[in-house]
């Protein structure tokens, strides 16, 4: 594997020990011993890096996909679709949780091992690190010549000044720096090993984060019509989810009341119809009875509340009907929220009239209305009723009219917007067929046989919000932070080691070599090494140059007698 | 308002001309970088055999680094610049850089000049075409794939242009350049175009500005990487080819030799690659924030969060491959390509193939 590395390693000796915390590459021996063994081996297969990079390319293999499939956890509809048109394969699917890849058991399993792998991986680089902070730079190897980097020359100066100087010149440097035997050894660049551990603890931050939201997180759903409130307790929710770990009193109690919205769209062009600003503006209340405050919230824009956030997902309208019942008492007057059907708005719903009315013997009874709404009619007799265009251009409501039971009292929940005829009647037209009327605001319909009067009185609007909490985004992208700033560290800074050796050469000259070390291969340390020279060689200047010796055949510069240039001496 | 409408639409024509007319001179840059090749093979130089055959393997042909450090408190001693001998680490192969396109051939040089300064100016026209669009939508000119794909191509070649005008080694990626952000303009104005227009709601947001912005630069700094390990993983087959005896084809030869040696191919990907990463990480990050405003949520396994997940997931993988002995060199280059082919897959593939949140106004 890396029989070049390791023969390097014996010739730079201790030098380049524990430059790094990496783990060393496991040569995947097998145990001989007992449960122990085999515990320990596993232990450090899962803990190598081999192994460790292997699961990171499986993680990436197994989250696409889901990007493939459709998702239940995303669109639950999409998948009933899939699951309809491959019926073949929807078995095979299922078994595999193709539908679930983010929770599914495989998936988790890759993830969990690799945080276990990161874990049993940290720990022992963690203290290998403390250790390397606590100790020393190893001393300088016997030949120095054999370092990537390398220079020499020789001065007139005592080898111990030049020493001093040496040590002094790399502490101000901000090396840590300390003297065995005859040379200086110097280190430099930890920062990179701590942003390295940092970064893999962020990780680890960010996994316990994500994993705290999960379980704690709530949200839930609400549609509001201007004018109206929401509290923030279960009860008010129209739909609702939550971790397996939240508890309904972690609801933090605000409100809120709508009190206007405002929708613009694109007039013309060929994006005619497209969205450009939504805006709700709200009065908020925070706590049980808190001190109102106005807010706008957009589409991009969440209101924060008490650390949950209220965010504006859709909106629509609600035609305002009046219903005037038999005896000219007027026993309905609301705003009916319709859903949206398509993208300019044609609506759909119902109107439900379930108290008070009563017919022209007296007799009490409720009323139904299939609602069809669209903000801009084509006009009369120009196709289906669809809407041309999302705003209040030209609005006209469809009903058509039920009367008998709503079927509300059987105890079943019911879809507002779905009328449940199984129990009423038609009313009829004079032809016999269902009567239904289209109507512009504030025209009125009168019901057959004197039933009464109902008035499409004008327009409300209405905004949906998704209300949820969170908790642990605030670790999540502190953790974020933290992984952005150690990798930084990590793969800008260079960890590495100078040497400075200054001996006295037979003939009485001391020289002075300087070696440096680093991680991987890179042009700054050589530039770095030469800097240093340039300021060593202010406090040992070169001897004076008498005889322009060469080096050059020399291995160790050291036993060499008669080189007298040697700045330039070094090996070319 | 129809005023400023037709002042916009006016923008909107001068920037489709001013791309239209970076496409023309990216041709003739390309033409030049061909003639740069073509006359640059006349002097041939065969250095890397020699030097993988030579005596003693090391240091005769070692780059002899000379290190030119400032003399400090103005010294004009030439004296004082020390000389650093510098050493591969073992293990490698000792070849010097091929001498780039022109191969130390004068006229080959001069088309190669020519070739940059084309490139220069066509990266110039079609900046103004990427601010023309700026101007003529107002507001940040990325909001759809023709958008995207004009903005990308003129990064990546701006990138280029940076590390040349630091003084890098980096002329041999321009004929492989010129050509991609030709095929890239091709793509954006013939299949991709859409008219200029406003965002949706969704769009509008500062978190535009900050994550599109990485996420282009991102990308067009990875596909420089990407271009140095192919050329990378082509020329370590040529030399491992003569470092065994073999004899390479005189195409191949006539290429690879001008080309820098794998070493410096594969360091020039690697720093590319690690610098970009935690970049990488933010605009992911970033886009997790703005998601979390926009609708909802943080992180919804959308294609498009898949994608970038597993584009970043891989590019780690690259990043602790570089870290193993075993795994250094050609596998880790193999991953490196993975990793970039994702991030491809991720723009291209995601965007037209699969719907998801991340569908925009026109692709
Ligand atoms: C959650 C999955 C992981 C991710 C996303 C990840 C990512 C990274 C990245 C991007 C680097 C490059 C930074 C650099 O070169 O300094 C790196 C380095 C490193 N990783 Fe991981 N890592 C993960 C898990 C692990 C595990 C499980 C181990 C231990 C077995 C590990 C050990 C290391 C080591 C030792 C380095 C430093 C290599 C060197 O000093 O050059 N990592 N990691």
């Amino acid at each position: 594997m890396s029989k070049a590395e390791t023969t390097d390693e014996q010739d730079l000796g201790a030098a380049g020990s524990q430059l790094s915390t990496a783990p060393r590459e496991e040569t995947g021996q097998v145990p001989t011993m007992g449960v122990i063994g085999w515990t320990r081996w596993f232990w450090r297969q899962l803990t190598s890096m081999r192994v460790a990079l292997i699961l990171l390319f499986l993680l990436s293999l197994g989250s696409i996909p889901g990007s493939l499939v459709p998702q239940t956890g995303v669109d639950e509809l999409k998948v009933a679709d899939w699951k309809a048109t491959h019926e073949f394969w929807t078995p095979l699917f299922e078994k595999l949780q193709l539908f679930d890849v983010y929770s599914s058991v495989w998936f988790s399993a890759i993830y969990i091992l690799l945080f276990i792998s990161l874990i049993g991986c940290i720990v022992p680089r963690t203290w290998q690190f403390v250790g390397q902070l606590r100790g020393r730079p190893p001393g300088a190897p016997k030949r120095l010549t054999r370092l990537p980097a390398y220079t020499t020359w020789r001065t007139g100066g005592e080898p111990e000044q030049v020493l001093a100087a040496a040590r002094d010149l790399l502490t101000k440097r901000r090396f840590r720096a300390h003297t065995v035997g005859d040379a200086v050894a110097a280190e430099k660049g930890y920062l990179r090993e701590a942003g390295n551990l940092l970064f893999h603890i962020a990780l680890i931050v960010m996994l316990v984060a994500f994993a705290a939201g999960q379980l704690f997180k709530s949200e839930g759903g609400k549609l509001v019509l201007k004018g109206s409130g929401f509290a923030n307790t279960l009860t008010q929710y129209d739909d609702f989810r939550s971790g397996s770990l939240f508890n309904t009193d972690d609801l933090p109690p605000f409100s809120f009341t709508l009190d206007r919205f405002d929708a613009s769209y694109e007039r013309s062009g060929p994006q005619k119809g497209t969205p450009r600003t939504f805006k709700a503006y709200v009065t908020y209340a925070e706590g049980a009875d808190g001190k109102p405050r106005k807010a706008a919230i957009e589409v991009n824009k969440p209101l924060v509340v008490d650390g949950t956030k209220v965010y504006l997902l859709g909106h629509g309208y609600a035609p305002v009907v009046s219903v005037t019942d038999a005896r000219g008492k007027k026993v309905f007057n609301s705003a009916v929220p319709l859903l949206p059907i398509d993208s300019n708005i044609t609506s759909t719903g119902a109107v439900k009239v379930s108290d008070g009315y009563r017919d022209k013997n007296g007799k009490e009874e409720q009323l139904g209305f299939n609602a069809f709404f669209v903000p801009t009619f084509a006009g009369e007799g120009k196709g289906q009723m669809f809407s041309q265009f999302p705003a209040l251009d030209f609005p006209v409501l469809a009903l058509s009219a039920y009367h008998g039971s709503l079927g509300v009292d059987a105890g079943l929940p019911q879809n507002v917007y779905q009328l449940e005829t199984s129990k009423m009647k038609e009313f009829k037209d004079p032809e016999g067929q269902l009567f239904k009327q289209r109507l512009l605001p504030g025209e009125s319909m009168t019901l057959p046989n004197g039933a009464g009067k109902v008035k499409f009185e004008g327009v409300e609007r209405w905004a949906t919000f998704q209300i949820s909490q969170q908790p642990g985004s605030g670790l999540a992208l502190a953790g974020a932070i933290a992984a952005i700033a150690g990798l930084v560290g990590s793969l800008f800074i260079q960890r590495r080691r100078v040497w400075v050796r200054a001996v006295r050469n037979a003939d009485g000259v001391t020289v002075v070599e300087m070696a440096g070390l680093g991680r991987s291969e890179s042009a700054k340390l050589p530039e770095e090494l030469a800097d240093l020279a340039v300021a060593l060689l202010a406090e040992a200047p070169a001897a004076p140059a008498t005889d322009p010796a060469d080096l050059a055949d020399s291995t160790d510069p050291a036993d060499s007698t008669d080189s007298d240039n040697p700045v330039e001496g070094a090996r070319a | 308002m129809t005023l400023a409408a037709a002042a916009n639409e006016n923008l909107a024509n001068i920037s489709n001309v001013l791309i239209y007319s970076s496409m023309a001179v990216y041709t003739l840059a390309f033409l030049a970088h061909i003639a740069e090749w073509v006359f640059g093979s006349r002097s041939k130089v065969g250095r890397t055999a020699a030097a993988l055959t030579g005596k003693s393997g090391q240091s005769a042909a070692a780059p002899a680094v000379t290190v030119k450090a400032a003399a400090q408190g103005g010294g004009t001693a030439v004296l004082d610049k020390p000389k650093v001998v510098t050493r591969s680490a073992a293990g490698t192969r000792d070849v010097p850089d091929g001498p780039g396109a022109a191969g130390g051939d004068a006229q080959g040089d001069l088309y190669g000049r020519i070739a940059v300064s084309l490139t220069a100016l066509a990266f110039l026209v079609e900046a103004g075409g990427v601010v023309a669009r700026a101007l003529s939508v107002e507001r940040a000119p990325w909001g759809n794939m023709y958008e995207f794909s004009i903005t990308f191509s003129t990064v990546a070649v701006g990138a280029y242009l940076g590390f040349l005008a630091a003084r890098k080694n980096v002329r041999w990626l321009g004929l492989a350049l010129v050509t991609t952000v030709l095929l890239d303009l091709g793509v954006a104005t013939k299949w991709l175009y859409t008219e200029s227009d406003q965002l949706v709601p969704a769009l509008d947001s500062y978190w535009l500005w900050i994550h599109v912005s990485t996420a282009i630069f991102c990308g067009a700094v990875f596909y420089l990487g990407a271009v140095g390990t192919v050329l990378y993983l082509f020329r370590d087959a040529y030399e491992g080819k003569l470092a065994r005896g073999g004899k390479p084809g005189s195409f191949a030869t006539s290429v690879l030799e001008r080309m820098p040696s794998a070493a410096s191919l594969d360091k020039f990907a690697y720093r590319v690659n690690a610098a970009v990463f935690p970049l990488w990480t933010f605009t992911i990050i970033a886009g997790a924030i703005w998601a979390g405003d926009a609708w909802g949520r943080y992180w919804g396994w959308d294609p498009k969060e898949v994608w970038s997940f597993v584009t970043w997931v891989a590019y780690a993988c690259y990043l602790h491959a570089r870290a193993t002995a075993g795994w250094k060199g050609r596998k880790a280059a193999y991953l490196a390509l993975f990793a970039f082919a994702c991030w491809i897959w991720n723009y291209y593939g995601v965007n037209i193939l699969l719907s998801g949140k991340h569908s925009y106004g026109g692709v």
